[in-house]
């Protein structure tokens, strides 16, 4: 195939009808949407329910929950390391399935994936009750490295003592690293050989250049590359469909999306295989096919639950350890829905809608993970549905498009939780978190543990007066920051490196432009239990308790300290300060591949683990209590209601969190206001108020204690009911215990 | 400090932030200290005694207050002064309505009415919402559940209709006391005639100040009362609205 494929009939068929003329020469999805897509200003009055063919094919791969719920997994392929083109096809209902595809060939049958670490696999294996192929232990132990492998060869003593203390933690260095969004929609517009084309275009640019170690690299990456993009062709034959050419219809333009993102889920079991911004771009097909009478709008939901239904059903093999940190088996299928064009124009379409209406047709579900780009310009029809979904379902995440539009632009999605990035132009490298609480302790401890007592950080004098002196406390802090950002980075260097190398993520990258631009996504955990300790130390008197052997293990707070969560600049501005200077301490140190230096205020449910393996704080929190997740306020310590605590997280500064930072709120519904229908009119008004004075994310609960208690008690009478936790959203009963006694006990706003 | 005027002072027990309950959208609520009512179910106990609150200056509850306006302002809300009894420091009241009216803050005042009188003609035009508590239409029943008058309280609602001030009444369900269907078809009947009522929200009464009277060392006479079931409070909301009543 070569250049006339793109003046072929069979293009000019699929792109009958469509405008514009600049992203027919480029691939340029965003050029395409902006051209043909077609504004929605309307209300919800349209949606459709769902059919008997969804409801049978749902009801018959949901049968299957409970069962996969009770075993942690429902079956495992354990003999097939996955590739794209590993397993022949699978079907949950081949007669109804309007979308097909599944990761192998049944239904929630997971994959091993080895190629991040054989020992990942094999202890994911064991717990549950299965045995390593041992054809598989053999390739991979001997003859076939692992980016596993590869980092632990790297690694230097300090990086191994940072990560088994904890203070770096969560690092993708065993699994897949995730949070590359594929552009999907090229497989839709384009097809494979088109961008094929393009890809050796990118490719041939190279040749004349000297063959630099970066060089080489990149076009070996560009040949793997081009050879995934043949192999999800030949995956999606193997379903009957022909994705070398564009797609023709709606049909086929929702059928060739998810044959590529599930190209990449064959491959990849990344942290977060998030799905992009999809809406609005098949809006224009299913808008030409309504138009055209092929469809009607029935149909147009029918086709988008039943692409929700193979989204939900994305699993991977994972070990009980990673569950401790992300619970619930997520898999970060976010969907970003909404936000402004840099015209103006809103990018709500009836399929904005459509996506949503899924939580009503299918019921309420974690994945994907349905992320709104909020700004108070959206037209209120859409305002009020999204507001009417969170409170029906708490499924729904809200991220400020107004913050993310000038940096990233007009065609941003959120990867994981709250990682901005222009689709198919930019990616990162995910880096997981410090724990800034205990690196307070190492400050106070002269760079040992406070649990160990082990010495990790550079051995510095430690604090000895009876009582913190704030001064003296700031100066060891800065110390142990500026060793800790340069021994992260340094990290993070290593795990990228050797991730590049032996688990590259051919086909999302495929679906990138060349070359892209990289970001090496920090992140910071513990943020408001190290602001309160500081808050106390500056504000209050804290006396320090120590054994014997002078490690600092416990504190005692005289006096009262202004709290994180309030509103208060006293403590708030202590806050502003650790992010900034956090940010200038990570920006000094060289990346892997010149990525430019981000960090996230998110830690997902990981807060529960950072708490447990911290001791005492001077903020009065005691040894392994959960932190709280990610830019949120200490549990309780925000008093005045949850407009005064979103208005503390909203002074975290953007700029030094390009990364996301992460609110997560709960209210009852009592507490949106007395009559019910006024609440969503309340949301909306708290939304718009909250991304107005500059806030980033909120994540909103509607919930009430009772329920959840009960669940914890009665969880096979609640199994879609669905939480919001720090960036993303879980079924409740299968969080962790301990994780869902820290969700109750999560300030419930408005429950008095 | 010395501008030649005494600061105007109040005694205040706690703000907060809430939405939907204490008038319309996301709202600043000043809980001020003190209370000539002694409601046997109110949930606030703490808040009965003036002397028990903090002193604040309108500058300093301003301050507190500014720190939300554009917030409250795009959340379509306000300001809510509510107790205790915000019109025992009614020149505070005043003061600090009419500094809210200066930023263009929507003004509620959340008050039984008892004192209704004590609200003068100023305080009023700077209000532009009344959320009024009539705890009963049965002057006995009232008595014997505020120790006080139930005329001061419809008088001043006759007063606020008459300026045609837009009023949201609140009623407090309590099952056996406040329940008795010709009372409240009396209260419905009444309000019908005042054509600013906007609305009424009947509350069910709750429990939750319970552990408040523990902590003061003060019986809670209601411990042991029920609280309404929903079909009672859908009965109750039925009465008033046929009689033309929006009732939530």
């Amino acid at each position: 195939m070569t250049a006339t494929v793109t003046a072929g009939p069979r293009t000019a068929d699929a792109w009958r009808q469509f405008a514009g003329s600049g992203w027919r020469e480029h691939i340029d999805v965003r050029d395409f949407i902006q051209a043909n897509y077609t504004p929605y200003e309307g209300d919800a009055a349209f949606l459709s329910g769902p059919t008997d063919r969804t409801r049978a094919v749902w009801e018959k791969v949901s049968a299957l929950f409970p069962e996969e719920r009770r075993r942690g997994v429902l079956d495992v392929d354990t003999a097939t390391p996955s590739t794209i083109t590993s397993h022949a096809p699978g079907y949950i209902d081949r007669d109804r399935e309007l979308i097909v595809g599944l990761q192998t060939d049944a239904p929630l049958k997971r994959a091993i994936m080895p190629n991040g670490g054989l020992r990942m696999v094999e202890n994911g294996l064991r717990a549950y009750g299965y045995e390593a192929d041992p054809f598989v232990s053999e390739v991979f132990g001997t003859y076939r490295k692992t980016h596993n492998d590869g980092v632990f060869d790297a690694y230097t003593p300090t990086m191994r003592a940072a990560r088994k203390a904890g203070i770096i933690t969560g690092l993708p260095d065993a699994y897949g690293r995730g949070r590359i969004i594929g552009d999907y929609r090229r497989v839709a517009l384009y097809g494979t050989d088109r961008l094929a084309e393009a890809k050796r275009a990118e490719r041939a640019l190279l040749d004349a250049r000297p063959s630099t170690g970066d060089v080489i690299r990149d076009r070996e990456e560009l040949a793997e590359q081009i050879r995934a993009l043949g192999e999800l062709t030949r995956m999606a034959a193997g379903y009957g469909c022909d994705v070398t050419r564009p797609a023709a219809t709606a049909h086929e333009a929702v059928q060739w999306l998810y044959l590529g993102f599930l190209a990449a889920v064959k491959e990849q079991n990344g942290a977060a295989m998030s799905l992009g911004r999809t809406s609005t771009f098949l809006d224009v097909f299913l808008q030409r096919d309504l138009d055209e009478g092929l469809l009607d709008e029935s149909r147009a939901q029918e086709l988008v639950d039943d692409f929700v239904i193979k989204l939900r059903i994305v699993r991977f093999l994972r070990t009980p350890e990673y569950d401790a940190l992300f619970s619930g088996d997520p898999t970060w299928v976010t969907e970003s829905i909404g936000g402004i064009g840099a015209d103006g124009r809103p990018l709500v379409t009836r399929t904005s809608f459509r996506f949503l209406q899924t939580l009503y047709n299918l019921g309420p579900a974690p994945e994907p993970n349905l992320t709104v780009l909020w700004s108070p310009r959206l037209p209120d029809g859409f305002k009020e549905f999204c507001a009417q979904v969170s409170i029906d379902t708490s499924a729904v995440q809200y991220e400020s498009d107004e913050l993310m539009r000038p940096r990233t632009g007009d065609d941003t999605a959120i990867a994981c939780c709250v990682s901005a990035m222009a689709v198919g132009r930019q990616m990162q490298f995910f880096g997981a978190r410090v724990n800034l609480a205990k690196a307070l302790l190492y400050a106070v401890n002269g760079g040992r543990d406070e649990m160990t007592g082990d010495q990790v950080a550079p051995p510095t004098p430690p604090l000895t007066g009876e009582y913190l002196d704030y001064d003296e406390l700031s100066a060891a802090y800065d110390r142990v920051l500026d060793w800790l950002a340069r021994t992260y980075v340094d990290t993070l260097n290593v795990i990228h490196h050797m991730h590049d190398k032996y688990a590259y993520e051919r086909i999302e990258m495929a679906l990138h432009d060349h070359p892209v631009h990289r970001f090496m996504a920090c992140g910071i955990a513990g943020l408001s239990v190290a602001v309160d300790s500081l808050s106390a130390v500056r504000h209050a008197r804290v006396k320090v308790f120590r054994d014997a052997t002078g490690l600092a293990v416990d504190f005692r707070t005289e006096g009262e300290f202004p709290a994180y969560g309030n509103n208060d600049d006293r403590v708030d501005a202590l806050a502003v300060d650790l992010v900034e200077s956090f940010m200038a301490k990570l920006r000094e140190h060289p990346t892997h591949r010149d990525a430019e230096h981000t960090q996230s205020v998110l830690t997902i449910t990981s807060n529960v683990v950072y708490g447990k393996h911290t001791g005492n704080t001077p903020d009065g929190r005691r040894a392994g209590q959960p932190f709280a997740p990610g830019a949120n306020p200490m549990n309780g310590r925000d008093r005045h209601g949850v407009a005064a605590s979103a208005l503390s997280v909203a002074k975290l500064p953007y700029e030094a969190a390009r990364d996301g930072i992460s609110l997560t709120t709960t209210v009852t519904p009592e507490g949106l206001g007395h009559v019910p229908g006024e609440r969503a009119a309340h949301l909306v008004g708290i939304l718009d108020a909250y991304m107005s004075s500059g806030g980033f994310h909120m994540n909103v609960n509607v919930l009430d204690r009772a329920t959840l208690e009960d669940a914890m008690e009665h969880p096979e009478k609640y199994p879609e009911l669905t939480v919001r936790v720090s960036g993303y959203a879980v079924n409740f009963v299968r969080l962790t215990r301990e994780q869902q006694l820290d969700v109750i006990s999560r300030t419930f706003h408005g429950s008095l | 400090m010395s501008t030649g005027v005494e600061p105007v002072t109040g005694r205040i027990h706690s703000w907060d932030l809430s939405t939907g309950v204490d008038g319309p959208g996301t709202r600043f609520v000043l809980f001020l200290s003190g209370c000539p009512l002694r409601c046997l179910y109110c949930a606030n106990p703490d808040t009965w005694r003036m002397r028990d609150g903090e002193p604040a200056t309108v500058d300093e509850v301003m301050a507190e207050i500014e720190k939300y306006r554009a917030f409250l302002t795009t959340a379509g809300g306000g300001v809510t002064l509510t107790g205790g009894e915000a019109l025992l420091q009614p020149a505070f009241t005043a003061a600090v309505f009419r500094r809210c009216k200066e930023l263009g803050l929507h003004t509620a005042l959340d008050t039984s009415g008892f004192l209704g009188a004590r609200a003068d003609d100023a305080l009023l035009a700077d209000t532009d919402l009344v959320l009024l508590d009539i705890k009963s239409f049965d002057a006995g029943t009232y008595r014997r559940l505020t120790g006080g008058d139930l005329a001061p309280t419809l008088d001043f609602a006759t007063r606020l209709d008459r300026l045609g001030k837009r009023m949201w009444i609140r009623y407090v369900l309590v099952p056996g006391r406040t329940d008795d269907p010709e009372a409240i078809d009396g209260l419905a009947g009444f309000l019908a005639g005042l054509g600013s009522v906007e609305r009424v929200d009947i509350l069910p009464f709750h429990k939750l100040g319970a552990a408040k009277y523990d902590a003061l060392g003060i019986p809670f006479a209601l411990r042991d009362t029920p609280v309404p079931d929903p079909a009672l409070v859908e009965r109750v909301r039925g009465q008033f609205r046929r009689r033309g009543l929006s009732a939530h």
